[in-house]
């Protein structure tokens, strides 16, 4: 297979998506022997980020440079995509499935007339086919998915699929393009930064959530402190959103974020469906919970039936020791 | 103000899930209104209440999508409209979807249309953007406020938990996140009223479409449950033993430390 991939990258505080390079490592599955160019948008020069994406698999990588893409609008990002895919004709184009991926791709796709698989966990060649696996009724269940004709266009929900090795070796050409943007029909008036600090949520290895069992914002101090022990994110249930224990950025499930790490511990959270949609997909769940009939423990791997503001505390000093005799 | 609100029937995912002979078994299972396109309805009559208007809620499937319709009607909707697609379309996409209301709306004059930003289902959350494309209308996802202020339309929308502020103007599509209202439960004068209201049916051809228009670009080769998980280890014995053994299993069993 030797298509041409197109990997549109995403920037956050100047720094590539994790997700970039785990979509860049499925256009290189998709098409082991193909080109894969990556595209950027920036307002700044992001000719360093274009180096970084080549380190991590792709042959070369095109960037806009405009003003009106300081911030993304769908507006602006499209057109200066499509000026990408027109000039470079790829047959096919992989993104993350983030919030910029959602709101761009099928605009793309509609524009271009084409298939578009969102939220792709995994994908593989089936004989002539490449094959899609996502998830769909609440991750109750999975599809497999191909593009009957023409582009093979997808996003990757982010923490699914290894990036490369990065190699400070590979070269590439990073090429900038002009585009002529213009009628942005959506103006940005400003962004309220909600998400804390430190590990991004959607892409850590290690999530500790907090559900209504917490009881008070005060109870998030402990599963704070075990993910600074564990280098994890701390996430909630709608549960403790709604109670205000904590932002709705810390939101896991349905609505607000959809993690897959490699450790969940769930903590005081009842486990219903529509928080089970955004982490059940997780490898290794951990369930603390006083009720020992709560849902959490029908997708635990491992469970303590018990308060969390005992066994969190003991779990702390538990993984302190561990990292002192590492 | 004429608005449009997009609604899909979807299958209660709380519902277990059955799979037989490459489908999701829907004998007996509970149907609702998509839970992010009840939230649309619900701004769709709180807009029109202040603004003026008529909102008029459309959706694709078969006759059984009549009580999700009746239902948005008995909340606040003034018109509805069914696009039967059950004898000509056996199978379709995000394109097909597209493709029909692009010809729905082909005749229109729709000031706004809000949409649920995903569907529980089969959650793709494509329909919003594909369809804005298609109408060269500006849009906005996840929004989690709007307010109409003459020309122009201030928005409020869910990014990964920030939150952005937009600026808008009319004719505009929107797709709507959770945290938008609390959708009202239809009344019992609102019921017996709903009976009343106009559900206008159509077909494909009714459209000036036939089968090959809306032919989807996706193929769905299998739909399969996650293997089952081995039933969870839940500790036993003292909580000091408990927290020790759960720091090993992860260590030296799950290996994810």
């Amino acid at each position: 297979m030797s298509q041409k991939m197109l990997v549109i990258g995403e920037a956050r505080d100047g720094a590539l998506r994790n997700v970039t390079f785990e979509a860049i490592a499925a256009a290189r599955k998709i098409s082991p022997n193909g080109e894969v160019v990556g595209i950027l948008c920036g307002s700044d020069d992001v000719s360093n980020l274009g180096k970084e994406m080549i380190y991590y698999g792709a042959d070369r990588v095109c960037t806009v440079q405009h003003d009106a893409l300081a911030t993304y609008t769908s507006d602006g990002y499209g057109q200066a995509v499509l000026s990408v895919i027109e000039e470079e004709s790829p047959d096919g184009i992989v993104m993350g499935h983030t919030a910029i991926g959602k709101d761009l791709t099928p605009k793309l796709a509609s524009k271009l007339e084409s298939g578009l698989i969102s939220d792709a966990v995994a994908v593989d060649h089936v004989g002539e086919n490449v094959v899609f696996t996502r998830p769909i009724y609440s991750g109750k269940a999975f599809e497999k998915k191909m593009i009957a004709d023409g582009l093979l266009f997808a996003t990757i929900r982010p923490n699914n699929m290894k990036p490369l090795q990065r190699d400070d070796s590979r070269s590439g050409d990073v090429q900038s393009k002009q585009v002529d943007i213009k009628d942005v029909r959506t103006i940005i008036k400003d962004v309220l930064r909600k998400s804390t600090e430190g590990v991004d949520l959607s892409e850590a290895n290690i999530v500790v959530a907090g559900g209504r069992g917490v009881k008070s914002a005060e109870g998030f101090e402990p599963l704070q402190q075990l993910a600074d022990v564990l280098g994890a994110a701390v996430g909630a249930s709608r549960g403790a959103c709604d109670a205000e224990y904590c932002d709705y950025s810390l939101q896991i499930g349905q609505t607000g974020k959809v993690v897959t790490p490699d450790l969940y511990i769930a903590c005081g959270i009842s486990g219903a469906i529509q928080h089970l949609a955004g982490m059940s997909n997780s490898k290794v769940i951990v369930a603390i919970n006083k009720d020992p009939e709560a849902n959490i423990f029908n997708v635990a791997d491992y469970g303590i039936v018990g308060d969390l503001f005992d066994v969190v505390p003991k779990l702390i000093e538990e993984f302190k020791q561990l990292k002192i005799n590492a | 103000m004429n608005i449009y609100v997009l609604l899909k029937r979807t299958f209660d995912t709380e519902e277990k899930i059955v799979i037989d002979n490459n489908r999701i078994d829907e004998e007996g299972a509970e149907f609702i209104i998509n839970p992010y396109d009840e939230y649309a309805v619900e701004e769709a009559i709180q807009l029109r209440d202040e603004h003026g208007g008529e909102v008029t809620v459309v959706t694709i499937g078969g006759e059984e999508a009549e009580k999700q319709l009746r239902t948005a009607l008995a909340m606040g909707a003034d018109k509805s409209v069914l696009i039967n697609t059950e004898d000509d379309v056996e199978e379709g996409d995000q394109y097909t979807t597209v493709k029909i209301l692009e010809a729905f709306f082909d005749d229109k004059e729709a000031d706004l249309i809000l949409a649920g930003n995903v569907a529980i289902d089969e959650a793709s959350g494509q329909v919003g953007p594909r369809l804005a494309e298609r109408l060269n209308l500006p849009y906005v996802t996840t929004i989690t406020d709007i307010k109409i202020a003459g020309e122009t339309v201030h928005i409020e929308r869910d990014v990964e938990g920030d939150v952005e502020k937009v600026d808008a103007s009319l004719p505009l599509l929107v797709t709507c996140q959770q945290g938008l209202n609390e959708p009202r439960y239809p009344s019992l004068p609102g019921i017996m009223k709903a009976k009343k209201k106009p559900l206008e049916e159509l077909e494909l051809d009714d459209l000036d479409l036939d089968e090959e228009d809306v032919e989807m670009k996706t193929k769905t080769l299998e739909i399969f449950l996650p293997a089952e998980k081995e039933a969870g280890k839940v500790l036993e014995g003292e909580l000091d033993d408990q927290v020790k053994e759960l720091v090993s299993l992860l260590r030296d069993e799950a290996k994810v430390l």
